[in-house]
């Protein structure tokens, strides 16, 4: 193996289309918090969405914000800030960066997007457990601080099947919010409204997760570097036919890719899965390092995460309640584990790795023993990398580096 | 007609080693120098002391492959590079052909590599982000013991009473001791701790398999700590013969039975 050699993944037609929707969503919800023209509410990334948006909420996903933060390299100097009024550095640095920015007055919108001086100021601020603690901690901070209300989903966890029992529950919760959601929005629920909603999000969702199946080719046409970046829409603009749209036109860039034979990385040697969250901080790092070493990690349970078959337009607050239950984050191990490999088997997948990020343990499946209990059961070696979403002070790049390669030397080795 | 030789270049984040090898894998000249800053001068310095204990020179050389820390920013004869990882594994495997458990105490880092019976890897792990375990752990306590790194070997075998320290982490551990010199403890006694902790510290980073064999500086230059972890794991431990070189050796390996017409040429060209 020679370090020398580069082999930098191909860039996608569709993330200029990509980024003006974004750009679009951006100054939306710009407008809607200094013009007022709309009533403004910040959603966790699987919080009710839908239902915000069928109420004609402008929506500002938090965690968004927070990965831009690391994307761009700023997040490691905003968390101090956070941690100097006792938000600790062992929890969540989406929360920390995404506070720490606010207290010092600082977003990367205002340099992606000119004209836009900071985060919308919400009107209310809905959250959803499933995911983690610190999101409703994180809420609860701006809550205080810009004296609006703080209103979410407590979700059951670490469910191993999802009961009709699990499903009353959050669904009674959801509806629970209308009324508050009403008195701040000034209108009535639209129930068709919402149903359309729903079934936006549902053909956005089926569309990502066909976008994400095209890697199942070899070679896969897309990494999941691209993903992570690609998933915005999903993200922030699901619910809406702008998403749909996008995914549309990506799918067709990607079905093209296939077509032609063309893989995102030259000379797929190898197929690798990643478990955990990205380094927002070091995509492009962690992307030139693999596809220098020819493989691709072409899977992720991130990414996947953003697909929510159960999305039902003619059962609309059932449906959202099961979709945010059925959510790999809410499961027990044992059914993530058999998630991950069917995951495996699916793409073929050579190696895994999974990302230890040192302040979201949620997000971190490596610390119950399942990557021995599926390395064993399956044959497939796995490695497991530290680091952090954010927090660039728990990355060490040369540690990082030299694990991958010995895991890809390895994999080489035993093929 | 020149002899036919193989060079591995350790570069290690503390240490460089240099392994000079025949075709039959015989060890036939080696060095070990601070690796300093200046890695590219270290590294030449290295390689020309093991050429003339290998009684060889540059143009003897067939071919070369670096590892280590500083693996890529070495270009010097070398076109390849492998990980340590992968090079402690050939090396261990070349001197113990079997199903092995290597236990690495380096500077910087620590790695645990579990080998099948073929000497393919089936998994690694390396420390984490910190020193706990690590050869910068001794040091540290060292300098704080006021006592220097070679003294440390026979400091501990007389130790009587050995000290426990509970933490893991180097700043916790120096505290400890801090307060046990107050409390007046022998300091043969709190670096017999210390070895403890550094043991403890790698061997709860993975399992281990039965035959176990240990490499790397720490290990080279305290054969007590080589003791201790035998005597924890209830069975005596496999040394290479030069512990320290074993990834030098290791790439020398990989040179050996690398693809390696290219290089020759490039390797001659550079000396
Ligand atoms: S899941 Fe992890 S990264 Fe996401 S908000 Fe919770 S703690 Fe932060």
């Amino acid at each position: 193996m020679t370090t020398e050699q580069k082999n930098i993944r191909k860039k996608l037609q569709a993330t200029d289309q990509m980024n003006r929707i974004m750009t679009v969503y951006f100054y939306g919800l710009n407008e809607a918090a200094t013009s007022g023209n709309k009533k403004v509410a910040w959603c966790t990334s699987v919080g009710p969405a839908e239902l915000l948006r069928a109420m004609g909420f402008a929506v500002h996903f938090p965690e968004n914000h927070a990965a831009m933060l690391g994307a761009t390299r700023m997040s490691t100097d905003m968390i101090p800030a956070a941690n100097a009024i006792g938000y600790s550095p062992d929890i969540c640095s989406y929360l920390t960066a995404d506070i720490g920015a606010y207290l010092k007055g600082i977003t990367p919108l205002s340099k992606a997007y000119k004209g836009i001086e900071s985060i919308p100021k919400p009107d209310v601020l809905v959250y959803n457990t499933n995911q983690c603690r610190d999101v409703q901690d994180w809420f609860a901070w701006y809550a205080r601080e810009f004296s609006v209300p703080i209103i979410g989903i407590t979700s059951p966890k670490n469910i191993n099947e999802v009961s009709s029992a699990h499903i009353d529950d959050v669904t009674r919760q959801i509806e629970a919010l209308v009324p508050t959601l009403e008195l701040i929005s000034g209108h009535k629920l639209d129930m068709d409204r919402l149903r359309e909603t729903v079934s936006l999000s549902r053909q956005c969702t089926e569309l990502w997760k066909e976008v994400l199946e095209t890697a199942t080719a070899t070679p896969a046409p897309l990494t999941f570097f691209d993903g992570t970046i690609h998933m915005g829409p999903a993200v922030v603009l699901r619910g809406t036919p702008e998403a749909v749209e996008y995914y549309q036109v990506l799918l067709a860039e990607l079905k093209q890719r296939i077509a032609e034979g063309v893989g995102a990385v030259e000379d797929e040697s190898l197929r690798i899965y990643w478990d955990g969250m990205p380094v927002w901080g070091r995509l492009r790092q962690h992307s030139d390092l693999f596809a220098g070493l020819k493989a691709n990690v072409l899977a992720s349970t991130y990414c996947s995460s953003w697909i929510f078959q159960a999305f039902d337009a003619q059962d609309p607050f059932r449906s959202m309640a099961k979709a945010y239950l059925e959510l790999f984050i809410v499961r027990s191990d044992a059914y993530k584990e058999k998630y991950i490999k069917e995951m495996l088997a699916k793409f073929r997948i050579d190696g895994i790795i999974y990302h230890d990020a040192k302040t979201c343990p949620c997000n971190s499946n490596n610390r119950y023993g399942m990557p021995q209990r599926l390395e064993a059961e399956t044959g497939i070696p796995a490695l497991v990398i530290s680091g952090d979403l954010n927090d660039l002070r728990c990355v060490s790049d040369e540690q990082t580096k030299t694990n991958v390669e010995a895991f890809i030397e390895q994999l080489e080795e035993g093929k | 007609m020149p002899k036919q030789l193989f060079v591995g270049l350790d570069m290690g984040a503390s240490r460089t080693k240099v392994a000079v090898i025949d075709q039959d894998g015989q060890l036939i000249g080696h060095a070990v120098k601070k690796s300093g800053i200046d890695f590219s001068a270290t590294a030449a310095a290295c390689l020309d002391a093991s050429l003339e204990m290998a009684g060889a020179t540059r143009a003897d050389i067939v071919n070369a492959v670096s590892t280590g820390y500083g693996r890529a920013n070495v270009a010097f004869v070398t076109e390849t590079s492998k990980t340590e990882i992968g090079c402690l594994a050939k090396g261990c495997y070349h001197y113990f052909p079997e199903a092995i458990t290597i236990i690495d105490i380096g500077g910087q880092d620590n790695k645990i590599i579990n080998l099948d019976s073929a000497g393919r890897r089936s998994n690694f792990k390396m420390n984490r982000k910190c020193a706990a375990g690590t050869g910068a752990f001794l040091e540290e306590m060292a300098s704080r013991l006021d006592i220097s790194l070679e003294e440390m070997n026979g400091l501990a075998r007389q130790s009587e009473e050995m000290l426990k320290i509970g933490s893991y982490c180097t700043v916790f551990s120096a505290t400890e001791v801090l307060e046990s010199i107050r409390n007046g403890k022998k300091v043969t006694d709190i670096v017999k701790g210390l070895f403890y902790s550094v043991i403890k510290r790698v061997l709860e980073m993975d399992a281990i398999t039965e035959r176990v064999v240990m490499t790397g500086g720490v290990v080279a230059h305290n054969p007590y700590i080589v003791e201790m972890a035998g005597e924890m794991i209830g069975r005596p431990i496999m040394l290479p013969p030069l512990p320290q070189l074993t990834g030098a050796v290791g790439a020398a390996l990989y040179a050996r039975d690398g693809s390696w017409q290219q290089t020759v040429i490039t390797a001659r060209e550079k000396s």
